[in-house]
Parts: C-alpha cells; structure tokens; sequence
C-alpha cells in the first residue's frame, strides 16, 4: 500500500448493524469491511508505508489465486461485509484485477481501488469500470510536483493527475488521499485546491499514524503543533467555502491526542485485512505483536477465522483489558476499545496495555516525548528488497 | 432540487444479512428505512421531486408523501448524497 491508512477510518465505516441488541449480545459483530491487500509490490517507496518492514519475507511471495480471492469476497459479504477495499502494495500490479473487481459485484460488495494511479490509463480503467468497480482512490503525496516525486522515491506526480482526469471521464467516484506528515503539511491549502480542481467527491487528509515504515522515518515525519493548527484551519475554511461539494475527512493524529481512538473501530469488530499471501489479520499493522498466530484463507473458511481464530478473539471485546481502562475513569471501554494495540505493544512492550496515547496511561509520557522527536529531512525509504531493521 | 438524482458512486442495495436497505458509498452506508429506500428508488435524475410523490402516493394509496419525501431529499442533499440532475 501507498499510503498510511488511517486505523481510524474503518470507524467511521457505521456498522448498520449498530449496537448489537442484548440478547444477541455474545455473538461476535458483523464486519463492515474487507482490506484486501491483493500485492506488495509497489512502483511507489513511500516512507511511511503501512505494510510491513519484512513486504520482501518470502512468506509474502506465495500471493493467493484468483478462486481464494473472489472465495473470500463471498464469505465476507455473507459475515456481513459491505465495503471492500482493493489495496497493496499496488493493487493495479494484479493481472486478474478486471476479475476481482467482477467478482467483488457479483458477491454484492462495494469495491474501492486505492492506487497510486501510475498504470491507470484510459483503457485500464474502462475495463475495470466495466467489470464493476465502484470507486477509485489515488493517493498524492504532496500538490507539488517535484515534493510529490521526492516522498513518493519515483517520478509519479502527472501520471496521478492523468488518472485523476481518466477516473472523472469516466464519471466514476474520485477519492484524493494524502497521507500528511512535517513535509507537506504546510501545503495543505494547495491540496484543497488541486481536489478542487480535479473534481474529486472526497479528500482523505490522513495524518501519518506510526506503524509500519513510518516508524523508520518518525524523524522526518513527526509534524509540529503549529503545522497541525493551521492545516486544520485551512480544512475549516475550505469546508465553509465549497460545502458538501467535496467531503474533506481530516483526523488529528494520534500523538496530539490524550485519548486514544478506536483502532479499526475495536479488534476484531467492524474490519479484517487479508495480506497478499491470504493471512487475515485484525489490523495492517498486527503482525508486530508477538505471540499472535494468523489464520490463512486458504486453511480456513473466514466465518471461523473471525469468529473463533486467536487472534481476532485475543483483544475483542473489553474482557481482555488492564488497569487503566479496566476501571476507566471515563467509562470509554466501549468507545475506544483501550485504542491501538500495535501502539501499546511498540511503546510499552505489552500488546495489553493501554494505548499510550491515553491521558491515564502510566506511559503517556513517552507520547509527549515523542512529540519532540528529533528533526530530519532524510528519509528511509520503502523497499521490497532491502531489509530494513529499526 | 429539480430533478434529483444519487451522487456518483452511490449505490442502493439490500442487504440480506442484516434485513435493511442500505445506501451504499465510498467507503460508508447509510442505513434506509423502507420508505427512504422507495423515494430514492425513484431519484433517477429523470422525474421532479413532485413526480416522485405521486408515483409513490399512488404505490401507498393516496397519502401525503409531500413532506416526508421533500424533507428526505433536503436532508440528503446537504449530505451530498442526492444532487441535483438539473443543476
């Protein structure tokens, strides 16, 4: 994948099913969304990818057939998945793509392709159009061409803007994602602007979260308050000026918090990520917990691997939590789910722990610290063949 | 609002695991009752918000749909869910 993905963002995906009635109260929530990460393979390094530091472990190169894939559509719609998200890696470096996309419709999904927009020209997105794909996302990584090529480590700004155009002549839905960071902040009424010009319904404004490679690069990506307030303001007065015309999603990133959101809206509640390889993990970023074991698709029918698996029933729920959010003083257990699990294993060391970035954290001290990070414009970039240790 | 139509993108469908009708987005749902479903059904880009009420008064038998049917309109387009076919 391209971009950071929001954690927070499978949130706002309202599970139709809402808040499950009481006496069906025990039985496991009905999932929302399906991330499918068809390929780490990515013409793009960006340096706060969210796939793994190990995308070039061999155990990723064995990708799933094209039957596990469109298997797995099916049974998640039948779990109650409605959204499913074509993501990488670059998705568009899939052959089959056409077919996934005709059979995420034929399951009753709706398909997004969250690409970085070099291979999508004309022809390529006539027939995926054709095929049945619902919405197209492409991701820039600054408005500005040459800062564009630097973060992306490839010369990709007018192939994006070309498949912005492709995507509108086509009268598909055009999302604009950003993945935010101290570099580009400061061009974020510029960004408004291109969204704007290029005709985009949705502009996702995702503040880096550090999981991934960002945390390789959380020197150079880590912004300063003062960038945070004033992109913010831009949003607002944007929003006042063109309306629902364009629907800006803008998220306060986690380290300028002190509550935690909810991480893919609660473990194991309303998302599931299926890596290239067919291991389905409650979060992009839960392979950095040690001790947890993923359920492959091509083992297992996915109604038992997130309904029973360990790892979606290790932090489901609030039975698993420890003081702090035990006894929470804000009776959030069931609106932040103790936050982000990758979060409390990274800067804590216990995967149970509560998210730092809580004000009731014993280590909440080290989210402050954070703050500070040492500054630095050089990045460690993505890359697929190089192993990168942190 | 002349002639109403879904946003690009837009999709309705029912969803037979949880029994409802749903508008579904990019990347979201909106959850329908039975008659938000019938009235946008029917925003096709083609008829006037006024068509839509008499097809649907006719469907239910003579009520007054007026308001209900202008109030869900409304409420959609300040979502950016409907837009205007004529605008």
């Amino acid at each position: 994948m391209q971009q950071a993905r929001d954690p927070w963002r499978a949130a706002r995906l309202v599970d139709p099913a809402g808040s499950q009635s009481p006496p069906e109260a025990a039985r496991p929530p009905r999932p929302a969304t399906l991330i499918a990460e068809l390929s780490y393979q990515c013409p793009l390094h960006c340096p706060y990818c969210s796939n793994p530091l190990d995308i070039g472990h061999e155990k990723y190169r064995q990708e799933l057939e094209t039957e596990h894939w469109l298997r797995t559509f099916r049974e998640a719609r039948a779990l109650g998945v409605l959204q499913l998200a074509l993501t990488g890696g670059e998705p568009m470096l899939r052959r089959d793509l056409d077919e996934l996309c005709a059979g995420a419709r034929d399951a009753g999904l709706y398909s997004s392709l969250i690409t970085a927009g070099l291979h999508l020209t004309r022809e390529r997105a006539e027939a995926l159009k054709a095929a049945g794909l619902d919405h197209v996302q492409i991701s820039i990584q600054s408005p500005d061409a040459a800062e564009n090529d630097r973060i992306a480590g490839n010369r990709s700004f007018e192939k994006k803007i070309a498949a912005a155009h492709v995507v509108k002549e086509l009268d598909l839905p055009l999302t604009i994602n950003c993945v935010l960071h101290r570099q580009n902040l400061d061009r974020v009424e510029e960004l408004l602007d291109l969204a704007l010009d290029l005709g985009a319904q949705r502009l996702e404004l995702a503040n880096t979260q550090y999981y991934g490679w960002a945390v390789a690069n959380q020197d150079a990506l880590m912004p300063s308050w003062e960038q945070l307030r004033r992109a913010e303001e831009a949003v607002q007065r944007f929003r006042e000026r063109v309306g629902p015309k364009v629907d800006v999603l803008w998220v306060l990133p986690d380290f300028y918090e002190d509550l935690p959101k909810p991480c893919m809206g609660g473990w194991g509640r309303t998302a599931m990520v299926v890596a290239p390889n067919g291991d389905v993990l409650p979060c992009q970023a839960a392979s950095t917990i040690p001790g947890l074991e993923f359920a492959n698709v091509r083992e297992h029918p996915l109604a038992w691997i997130w309904n029973e698996s360990g790892a979606f029933t290790r932090f489901r729920g609030t039975d698993w939590m420890q003081e702090p959010c035990r006894t929470c003083p804000l009776g959030r257990q069931e609106v932040d789910f103790g936050g982000c699990r990758c979060q409390a294993v990274r800067m804590t060391g216990d995967a149970a722990a509560t998210d730092p970035v809580c004000r009731f954290s014993p280590h909440h001290d080290r989210i402050v610290a954070a703050r500070e990070s040492a500054q630095t414009d050089e990045f460690v970039y993505r890359s697929i063949k190089r192993p990168v240790r942190v | 609002m002349i002639r109403p139509r879904l946003v690009t993108g837009a999709r309705l469908q029912y969803d037979d695991v949880r029994e409802e009708h749903l508008l579904l987005v990019p990347e979201g749902a909106v959850r329908l009752n039975p008659t938000a479903a019938a009235v946008l059904e029917l925003c096709d880009g083609e008829r006037s918000v006024d068509e839509i009420v008499s097809a649907l008064s006719e469907r239910y038998e003579g009520a007054d749909l007026r308001d209900d049917v202008h109030g869900l309109v409304d409420g959609l387009s300040e979502r950016g869910l409907v837009v205007d076919a004529a605008g």
